[in-house]
């Protein structure tokens, strides 16, 4: 799960990093209001949407007085912001935080991580502060140092130390640095994020080590105690149809085609999506349904399916394994009832109570086109909706 | 001959009460699984399906002389049921349980350091060894006793693969599931091992997807390692970048993980990656043609 920068940093002040001074903003007013209370100089006005790249799009801004601040607020409020993590429809600005400006006087990134090849966290940091940490790997990976978390003790003094000095931090404010990495890595384990960034980390003119912006994820299967994590979210920053989904416990992902696919298993989801493109389709979206479905999951599977206007065809990809066959073929019948099927319908069932599925489809009054494989099911949904 | 499993090995079931673990039992004592015990915390003395039930994994191993457990526990308690079987010195633990947070399998990974449990998922379907023992919850009915060994990231998939295998005559010693989570405990690697030394497998297919690197770790082992040929597929060649596709670890992040970079990797150390999930079956069967082991590989 995602969460805004000013919800991040939120967090990371209880656990003692340092950020700067900031309120959100959800109106013009509200943003110079906030202005006012901050008094300082300089402030920043900056987006909140759940996605990087917000300077290079115009979303983050300096202002030095309150007029800059209310021009800049009504300028980015309600403005889409277009950046390379929000895809080509970009994402709507709601929120604003108003932050103190400081005097920054170097720039760095700091990490934290899961490595799934030692199973354990990593600290990473760089002295390439404000350049995407992907960036920098690719380019100057010598740049990037890490030091690999033991989960009994957690992150130790000299390893922050190590990173400290390693990134040339001045020397006066290593004890800082080190303080700033411990509380980070605190927060990452008390709240079971997934991916903690400070990037950039700055030094400021007054020496002091502050977290200029930060990027927290949560791990989602920790949600359940996390609960005051989960109050953060923000529907509106999601995909309508995955909240739609997660309602009922099916996964469900947005795509750009128009196949809409059913399938039951994640493996089985991802390459149903795969052999639909390798015939020439596009697939509208991934759908695992679970290993539990039941025919009235089926039929909020199907609804969600439906409910995108792209969706030229659906593309039943079933391997029951303890799910049974002629359970899906019910909820598929059912469904098709219920929403009243418009676009030609493909189903492929293999496995467990095959042959009663295959007659409870045959037997009812939809229209409904058997395949005999998943590569039979492809090209027939691909050659119906060409 | 097979891996981890045979006929004779004596399982318990952790969280055996529970609806699902119920179910499971019942559907692997079917099979022909020596399903010997089973724990529910509070539940000791119980008997569910001719099955004893006792309070602890310890005392279940002690009066069963179990030596693999199954796990079903809900994954709030999952983690703490995986180090009380490596507690137990069980010689495999099979979590089956889905959404255990990932933290917690840190943890247990780092306590299971220099322990003698080989830990098999979690979210996992399972280990099956064709006609002799099921732990899991995948359909035993899809599997026929022969010599291609089957291990996957998948569950689904792993049916998908099974049932090609059969269906083209082909039987298979044990097949595997890793599991769809970034921390586990069995990976690729530990199972061609197991593949490789297992004198009755004659060829793997080995199911793999988006997220991580493990793949092409295991490519580069295959290619120093392996003196049995091995075909691939990996899933999620159209997934977009920065989603997780149902999998706790099917995600592509930073550029990394992309399937087009695990099928070249795949392809550089000799492993044939089948073009689509339908067509394993048929690659395996290239493969085994070219290399003159079909008509060993052959059973039905």
């Amino acid at each position: 799960m995602n969460i805004h920068e000013y919800q991040g940093k939120e967090i990371l002040k209880q656990f003692g990093v340092t950020v700067p001074n900031g309120k959100v903003a959800f109106t013009v007013e509200e943003a110079v209001e906030a202005a006012k209370e901050l008094g300082t100089k300089v402030c920043v006005v900056k987006a909140q949407i759940h996605a990087g790249g917000r300077g290079k799009a115009g979303g983050v801004k300096v202002a030095k007085n309150l007029d800059e601040v209310r021009t800049y607020a009504n300028e980015i409020l309600g403005k889409t912001l277009v950046t390379h993590q929000t895809g080509p429809e970009g994402k709507e600005v709601k929120r604003l935080l108003i932050e103190e400006g400081c005097d920054i006087k170097k720039e760095y990134y700091v990490g934290l991580v899961l490595d799934r090849a030692t199973s354990r966290v990593v600290l990473m940091a760089s002295e390439e502060g404000g350049t995407e940490i992907e960036e920098v790997a690719e380019k100057t990976p010598e740049k990037i140092f890490k030091e690999e978390i033991d989960p009994v003790i957690g992150l130790q003094p000299f390893q922050a130390r190590r990173i400290a000095f390693n990134i040339n931090i001045p020397k006066e404010l290593v004890n800082q640095a080190v303080k700033f990495m411990t509380a980070l890595y605190k927060a990452y384990i008390e709240k079971d994020c997934s991916i903690a960034e400070i990037n950039p980390l700055v030094v400021t003119g007054d020496g002091k080590v502050i977290a200029l912006d930060a990027k927290l994820n949560f791990d989602s299967n920790a949600l359940y105690r996390q609960k005051d994590v989960l109050a953060y979210r923000d529907l509106e920053e999601e995909d309508a149809k995955e909240i739609e989904a997660s309602k009922y416990d099916l996964s469900y992902i947005s795509l750009d085609g128009n196949i809409g696919c059913m399938v039951n298993g994640a493996g089985l989801a991802m390459a149903t999506m795969d052999i639909v493109k390798h015939y020439g389709g596009d697939p509208a979206n991934f759908l695992d349904v679970g290993g539990g479905a039941t025919a009235e999951k089926v039929t909020e599977a199907f609804k969600i399916i439906l409910s995108d206007p792209n969706v030229k065809g659906i593309f039943v990809n079933i391997f029951g394994g303890i799910m049974k066959c002629d359970v899906i073929a019910e909820g598929v019948v059912e469904a098709a009832k219920q929403v009243g099927l418009s676009v030609p319908l493909v189903v492929r069932l293999e496995g467990t109570n095959v042959d009663l599925g295959k007659k409870i489809l045959a037997e009812s009054s939809i229209d409904i086109i058997a395949a005999e494989s998943m590569a039979d099911g492809a090209q027939k949904i691909v050659a119906l909706v060409k | 001959m097979s891996v981890f499993i045979n006929k004779d090995t004596k399982v318990i079931v952790q969280g055996i009460t529970g609806s699902t673990a119920l179910f499971h039992t019942k559907q692997m004592l079917e099979y022909g699984t020596q399903i010997v015990g089973g724990t529910t915390p509070g539940k000791g003395g119980m008997e569910v399906e001719g099955v004893p039930v006792f309070n602890t994994v310890k005392e279940a191993v002690e009066t069963t002389g179990a030596t693999a457990s199954v796990i079903y526990v809900p994954a709030p308690f999952a983690a703490d049921a995986i180090i009380e079987a490596v507690d137990a010195e069980l010689d495999l633990a099979i979590c089956i349980t889905e959404h255990i947070p990932v933290l917690d399998m840190v943890k247990v990974r780092r306590y299971m350091e220099g322990k003698k449990t080989r830990l098999v998922g979690p979210n996992c379907p399972g280990v099956i060894t064709a006609d002799e023992c099921k732990i899991g919850i995948m359909p035993g009915y899809i599997h026929t006793k022969g010599h291609v060994g089957v291990v996957s990231r998948s569950g689904t998939l792993t049916y998908e693969a099974v049932h090609q295998l059969t269906q083209a005559g082909l039987g298979q010693t044990t097949a595997v599931g890793i599991g769809g989570d970034p921390v586990n405990g069995t990976n690729f690697i530990d199972v061609l091992k197991a593949f490789n030394e297992d004198p009755e497998t004659y060829a793997v297919i080995m199911i793999g997807e988006i997220g991580g690197t493990a793949e092409e770790e295991a490519a580069e082992w295959v290619k120093a390692n392996m003196t049995k040929p091995v075909v691939g597929f990996i899933g999620g060649r159209t997934a977009p970048p920065g989603k997780r596709m149902g999998h706790a670890g099917a995600i592509i992040s930073g550029g990394k993980g992309t399937a087009d970079e695990k099928i070249r990797v795949m392809n550089e150390c000799g492993i044939k990656v089948a073009d689509t999930p339908s067509v394993m079956g048929e690659t395996l069967i290239e493969v085994l043609k070219e290399q003159g082991l079909y008509e060993k590989c052959k059973t039905h």
